[in-house]
């Protein structure tokens, strides 16, 4: 595996990542800036959203269709989207068009038109946003899940509410740009096929002359946790659970993220076995790691029908129980195979090499090689992880329910 | 890249793209039988099968199915449609002989009571999920209603009653009249060893016995229709129309698909700017499938109720406006790049070949190189999209909507 990624810091803070993919024809890349829906000000829910569908209508010397034509020509399925600590722009194209794709970028992020006349048009846009992901129930489900297990803001509904998006002005979007579409905390990925030393020329173009003051800390409020129901008339029952685990960060991630692994990677993973293949009680069950900068969790998913959402709940909380008492030999390699042939194939795809190096980047100050990745997960043992287990069980429990009827829990298991 | 086949006396089919360079190799067997191949008693049973196929033969149990799918590190998994009944899996090359050992095997799967008993209600799960996901069912309902009294009218789910009611029995006569090695093909992409493979085949397949298969496939009959189901607990209104379209053999395909991107690309087409970049909707999209026989253009749309109406009279223009004046140079040009670029990028993965060659091969019997496929559609003139415009009119379709409005109906056409 290689073993070599670039890291170029411009003077204004911003870092451009390249790991050199010279076997594909194809390049990724994935900008992120510091406008996640976290710093969505004050009552403005949404603002981030709303920020990120108008700053694509045009930037630059290109108006709003010449700016999705001219990506087409390339040959880009690009996007963009927000996140909690971040709006991202990403996508892949012919290895080419790379520089001619970060040029648009670039000027989507530092000169966007912000049409006054399309407002209107890009608020509905975001409305229909928050309409649509009302009607799917497992999401709805996990997005209160992280609202009371997050607080606010780092666990708020990415589009916002109505009410917020309905009132938000052109003003209120330009100070969002002003304060957080900013070099300082930005950062610029590539993975694919290129030429290094033009490639940073070409970044340092563009970007170099960009400047503005790193945005202040987020600073969040407690959430509330325990156990919530909402109220539906669905077919099935969607069940959330969510514990405290490690960041990304953490030295102890590996060891975290190998015990979910236990559980959930695969079709001989604990959860899958029990509550799916052993007891027939659902098609959908998951659970994983999911990590902010300063704090990581585990997230669990489990959709069923009403009269059997007891019985489901109940088989996954009593595996996370066992997960404290340690996992086996056989787990842990069958987990290891898994995410190793994972690695290796990843070295197919440079969209998704460009989003894990920027990842590695916000998360840990560097980036890890695949070899390095690789190394990690060689060094697993069921000592280290039992260890970790024993250290951090399953505990705390925040649940929410979305369906006919509440549930019995027992929220607090230790 | 270099493209090998092997045919079994008893009619099994390999095919492979070998890519020495490749980090991974991909195996799939593509099993031609699918839910329009079902009789109404047993709807339900190519996609139940497609489960208990995982559930172990005489000399593996489930638990070792999972098990041995995990210790190789496999991404793998298993779909039905229509048509197709497909198993795979991703591996590292080290693994091929393991991965197809596996695959191979459960081809020939016990279908024992006790599973097919737990199975049952994992299936019935599965139908509850997509009863409370949008859009609610409008997709299978426009198919029954397009195709009804024609083979692909048939659900690939089923019921909750039609599967409740199926018995072991009926799943293994249905297997035993469709699973023939002559109607499977074992379909190969990436770096992997052909001759071993063959060998491999050839002795896990020894046993399998022949026997004719049958598909009937009589023409469909263009109709139009339009049904508004209510769904009170939604909170947007969807919509999915059918057209009629080119089969899998019909080469103007490739001229059916550049119209729909041209009108219907979920970015920078016709709809889009004139449904998504305005918010009148909040997804808009056409896309084409083919099927044996005929094949469809299918629209979809997920709007706020309200506007559900005076967004079909907005779809119902734009086709009529693109049936009588076509498409534009430029657009075509656009739709062109953003396909072929797409088919180059995708070709990057080993699993996403082998879907393109299995299903190709299923199809049509037929291996094109990507180059190849790159090729036909650059060739794709504007006369050619005008051709299938007037082959396959979309003033002649099929309107399903599902939402909390039910007072809608189909916009006057032809003025």
């Amino acid at each position: 595996m290689p073993q070599e990624i670039h890291i170029h810091k411009l003077a204004n803070g911003l870092t451009l990542l390249a790991e050199p993919m010279p076997w594909l024809e194809s390049a990724a890349f994935a900008l992120l800036v510091p406008a996640g829906y976290a710093r969505d000000p004050g009552d403005q829910w949404g603002l981030a959203n709303l920020t990120c569908e108008m700053v694509q209508r045009g930037c630059g010397s290109r108006d709003s269709r010449q700016f999705i034509e001219d990506l087409e020509m390339l040959g880009a399925d690009t996007s963009g989207g927000i996140r909690n600590a971040h709006t991202s722009f990403a996508g892949a194209m012919p290895a080419d068009s790379l520089p001619a794709v970060l040029e648009i970028y670039a000027d989507v992020v530092r000169c966007p038109h912000l049409p006054e006349d399309q407002l209107d048009d890009a608020r509905l846009v975001c409305l229909q946003e928050i309409y649509a992901a009302a009607d799917d129930l497992a999401q709805s489900a996990m997005t209160e899940l992280r609202q009371r297990h997050y607080g606010d803001p780092w666990g708020r509904p990415p589009h916002g509410s109505v009410e917020a998006v309905s009132v938000l002005s052109l003003a209120d979007i330009q100070q969002m740009i002003e304060r957080h579409y900013r070099p300082s905390g930005a950062i610029l990925s590539v993975a694919g096929k290129f030429d290094w030393p033009a490639l940073r020329d070409c970044v340092e173009n563009l970007f170099g002359d960009w400047s503005g003051a790193e945005p202040p800390a987020i600073e969040g409020r407690p959430p509330a946790g325990g156990y919530h129901h909402l109220s539906s008339d669905s077919s099935q029952t969607h069940i959330g659970v969510a514990y405290p685990s490690v960041p990304y960060s953490d030295p102890g991630y590996m060891q975290a993220r190998g015990a979910v692994g236990v559980l959930s990677d695969g079709m001989s993973s604990r959860l899958f076995t029990e509550i799916r293949e052993n007891r027939g009680l659902v098609y959908a069950v998951s659970a994983s790691c999911d990590s902010l900068k300063d704090r990581g969790s585990v997230v669990c998913y489990a959709g069923t029908t009403t009269e059997r959402a007891q019985e489901t709940l109940d088989v996954l909380v009593a595996e996370l129980v066992r997960l404290a008492d340690g996992i086996a030999e056989d787990e842990l390699n069958r987990l290891k195979a898994r995410i190793k042939s994972g690695l290796i194939m990843m070295q197919e795809s440079s969209n998704s090499r460009s989003r894990s190096i920027a990842f590695d980047w916000y998360h840990l100050g560097r980036v890890r090689t695949l070899a390095e990745v690789g190394g990690l997960i060689d060094g697993l043992t069921c000592q280290s992880i039992n260890a970790y287990l024993a250290e951090h069980p399953p505990q705390d429990l925040v649940v929410v329910t979305l369906g006919e009827k509440p549930l019995e829990t027992t929220i607090g298991i230790s | 890249m270099e493209f090998l086949k092997h045919t079994f006396d008893n009619g099994l089919q390999i095919v492979a793209e070998c890519n020495p360079k490749a980090y991974s190799s991909a195996f799939g067997f593509f099993v031609n039988t699918g839910s329009r191949d079902e009789s109404d008693e047993v709807s339900g049973v190519s996609h139940f099968l497609e489960h208990m196929v995982f559930k172990g033969t005489p000399t593996r149990t489930a638990a070792d199915v999972n098990r041995e799918l995990d210790e190789i590190g496999s991404q793998s998994n298993a779909y039905t449609s229509e048509e197709h009944t497909v198993y795979y899996a991703a591996v590292l090359p080290e693994h091929q002989a393991q991965v197809v050992d596996l695959l191979g095997d459960i081809m020939r799967p016990s279908l024992r009571e006790e599973d097919f008993e737990v199975e049952k209600k994992v299936i019935l799960e599965e139908i509850a999920k997509y009863e409370d996901q949008p859009p609610f069912g409008a997709a299978e309902k426009c198919m029954a209603v397009h195709f009804e009294g024609h083979p692909l009218g048939k659900s690939v789910l089923g019921t909750t009653e039609s599967v409740t009611a199926l018995t072991v029995q009926q799943m293994r006569a249905y297997f035993e009249q469709r699973y023939s090695p002559g109607n499977i093909v074992l379909a190969a992409a990436g770096n992997l060893d052909f001759p071993a493979l063959v060998d491999q085949a050839a002795r896990i397949s020894a046993n399998w016995q022949p026997f004719a298969v049958h598909r009937d496939a009589p023409r469909a009959a263009p109709r139009s229709a339009f049904v508004a189901l209510e769904k009170p607990q939604a909170v947007q209104q969807y919509v999915v129309q059918i057209a009629n379209g080119p089969a899998v053999m019909d080469d103007d395909r490739y001229a059916a698909r550049l119209l729909a991107n041209v009108l219907g690309d979920d970015s920078g087409s016709r709809m889009f700017w004139e449904l998504v970049d305005t918010g009148h909707a909040e997804f808009a999209s056409i896309g084409t499938y083919e099927y044996q026989g005929t094949g469809i253009q299918m629209t979809f749309v997920c709007c706020a109720p309200d506007d559900c109406a005076s967004n079909l009279e907005k779809i119902y223009q734009l086709q009529e406006r693109a049936q009588r004046d076509g498409v534009r140079e430029d657009e075509l040009e656009r739709a062109k790049s953003k396909i072929c670029s797409s088919l180059v990028l995708q070709a990057e993965r080993s699993a996403s070949r082998m879907f393109g060659i299995g299903t190709g091969w299923l199809q049509r019997q037929q291996y094109i190189t990507v180059r190849q496929a790159v090729e036909r559609y650059q060739a794709i003139t504007v006369a050619d999209v005008a051709r299938v415009l007037e082959a396959y009119p979309y003033a002649i379709n099929t309107t399903v909507t599902v939402g909390p409005k039910t007072d809608l109906s189909a916009p006057a056409t032809g003025k």
